[in-house]
């Protein structure tokens, strides 16, 4: 599938990309992004600002008013295997079980039944669902649900994860779980990711680089390297100076725009 | 139903109704009500009647063939007006006209088109029975979160897919809900047809009982009628209760 993939330092580019939405709302301007590959970039802002029409837009399900984004060099023209989608409603299938909905990507791909059974059940088990195989989207929990999005995401063996505010609908013990869960699984799987989030905390957590966005037409901001390493501390960041000093940063920068 | 607080199973109520209707027919009151058990005798003689068996089959055909045109047109086009605007827009004021017209009030107009015999009630059938399935289908599809249509747009699926694995499975509890009061209609057009027609099926006994007052036979033809309508309807309820787990949560 990614036979001959341009390895470049930057896997995506965004550039000058604005969108302007028909009713007349302009919701960014002008953005222009690099994303390293194989890092966790996370765009952040308040609520409103063009985080989701970004993304949809890097994901090719929305075309931009003006500007290209290019994947591994090749300008972007709708979705593509090499991106996969976690959404922020989950976007489940209520009718299929887990299993099903896990490897509904591979589904629409025309793999066999049986071959696409086995690599979901593989990632059911590695976002930590063994035994739900059998479930319905509607007797799980809003984490457990998430994880089931997570899963298929990870069956299509995309290069790149784009997730819109995916822990912003569960209570916030559930979200502390599934960051750490989401950090324990990208050192598995090497995954380019973008990660949208209106939480500080959240955004500095997981994070090795902060795209702060402004408000509306947004535009970037500020781009923070956290230079933290996710792994190692095990969950003690939050006790880290150079964690707490971040959030405090990013928080005195967009205290300003908002009135 | 609960009577002096104790629970009353539902045939409970329907025996009482049978014993008044049988106490209001010994009345002889109304030569037109006979005892509820004659009407049990003619329902009795109407099951071992050729005539009733000819008529039965020729209202039944009629029915399937109208149901099955305004399935096939009222789900693909109720499709369409939920998911491409332009359509939406040239149907949707005739579809809601429709629906509520008195619409027994064409027959006659299609009699003159397709002639006295089974064509017309077909198309009756279908007059009666599609709008509402249109209608349905239409909330149904427009009621899909938009993010299931991104979600499959992301992983590549294709058009086929997008419609046979996500919108109609997503919009298949309204599609139900819509089928089984299209159902109810279609009885009422083979009815309504057939007696407007009265040369042919059901319509050309309920002619011949009333004429003759053979008010047994009419009325076992009427609470047969009713019985087919409320079998099929609670038919198509016990599909629409599979679906309802998710009906509330897409
Ligand atoms: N389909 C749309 N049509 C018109 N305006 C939209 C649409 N989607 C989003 N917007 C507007 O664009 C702005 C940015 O939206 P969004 O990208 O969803 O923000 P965020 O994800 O940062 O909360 C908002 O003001 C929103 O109201
Ligand atoms: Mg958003």
């Amino acid at each position: 599938m990614q036979s001959q993939v341009v390895t470049t330092e930057h896997i995506i580019e965004v550039k000058g990309i604005s969108k302007t939405y028909d009713g007349g709302v302009e919701a960014i301007k002008n953005i222009d992004l690099q994303i390293p590959r194989g890092e966790l970039t996370t765009l952040l802002g308040p609520s409103g600002c063009g985080k989701t029409t970004l993304l949809k837009i890097i994901a090719g399900l929305l075309p931009p008013s003006g500007g290209e984004v290019l994947i591994n060099n090749k300008p972007v023209h709708g979705p593509g295997p090499e991106r996969a989608f976690v959404f922020q409603d989950f976007a489940l299938l209520p009718w299929a079980t887990v299993l099903r909905n896990v490897s509904f990507g591979l589904e629409l791909r025309k793999m066999p039944k049986a071959q696409r059974h086995e690599i979901a059940r593989k990632y059911i088990s590695e976002v930590g669902l063994d035994g739900f195989e059998n479930s319905y989207p509607h007797e799980l929990s809003g984490g457990m649900r998430q994880r089931v999005g997570l899963a298929r995401a990870l069956t299509v063996d995309s290069d790149i994860l784009l997730m819109d505010e995916p822990f912003a609908s569960v209570d916030e013990q559930t979200r502390r779980k599934l960051q750490d869960d989401l950090l324990k699984l990208l050192q598995i799987e090497k995954k380019t990711v973008i990660f949208v989030t209106h939480s500080i905390e959240e955004a500095v957590y997981v994070s090795d680089k902060v795209v702060l966005l402004g408000p509306r037409p947004s535009s970037v901001m500020k781009i923070i390297d956290t230079g933290l390493d996710h792994i190692k501390s095990d969950g003690d960041i939050r006790r880290d100076k150079h964690y707490l000093d971040l959030v405090e940063d990013l928080w005195l920068i967009l205290k300003q725009y908002l009135t | 139903m609960t009577i002096f607080g104790k629970k009353i199973p539902m045939f409970f109520a329907l025996f009482i109704w049978m014993i008044v209707w049988e106490i209001i027919g010994r009345m002889e009151l109304l030569f037109l009500i006979p005892p509820f058990t004659k009407v049990l005798t003619g329902m009795w003689e109407l099951l071992g009647n050729g005539k009733f068996h000819a008529a039965l089959g020729i209202s039944f055909t009629s029915f399937l063939y109208g149901m099955g045109l305004a399935i096939v047109i009222g789900i693909p086009l109720g499709v369409l007006m939920g998911r491409i605007k332009l359509v939406d827009e040239l149907a949707g004021m005739w579809v809601n006209v429709f629906v509520s017209a008195p619409l027994s009030a064409v027959i006659p107009a299609l009699m003159v088109l397709l002639g006295f015999g089974q064509t017309t009630v077909i198309f009756t059938v279908m007059l009666f029975a599609v709008w509402i399935i249109t209608i349905d289908t239409r909330a149904g599809v427009k009621n899909i979160s938009p993010s299931l249509i991104e979600m499959s747009n992301s992983y590549g699926a294709g058009k086929w897919d997008l419609y046979s694995k996500v919108i109609f499975w997503a919009a298949l509890p309204e599609i139900l809900a819509g089928l089984r009061l299209g159902l109810i209609r279609g009885v009422r057009g083979v009815v309504v047809g057939q007696l407007l027609i009265a040369i042919v099926g059901l319509g050309e006994l309920f002619e011949l009982y009333s004429r003759n007052f053979l008010m047994d036979l009419f009325w076992a033809l009427v609470v047969l009628i009713f019985m087919f309508a409320y079998v099929i309807s609670e038919i198509v309820n016990h599909f629409e209760q599979k679906v309802e787990f998710y009906a509330g949560q897409r």
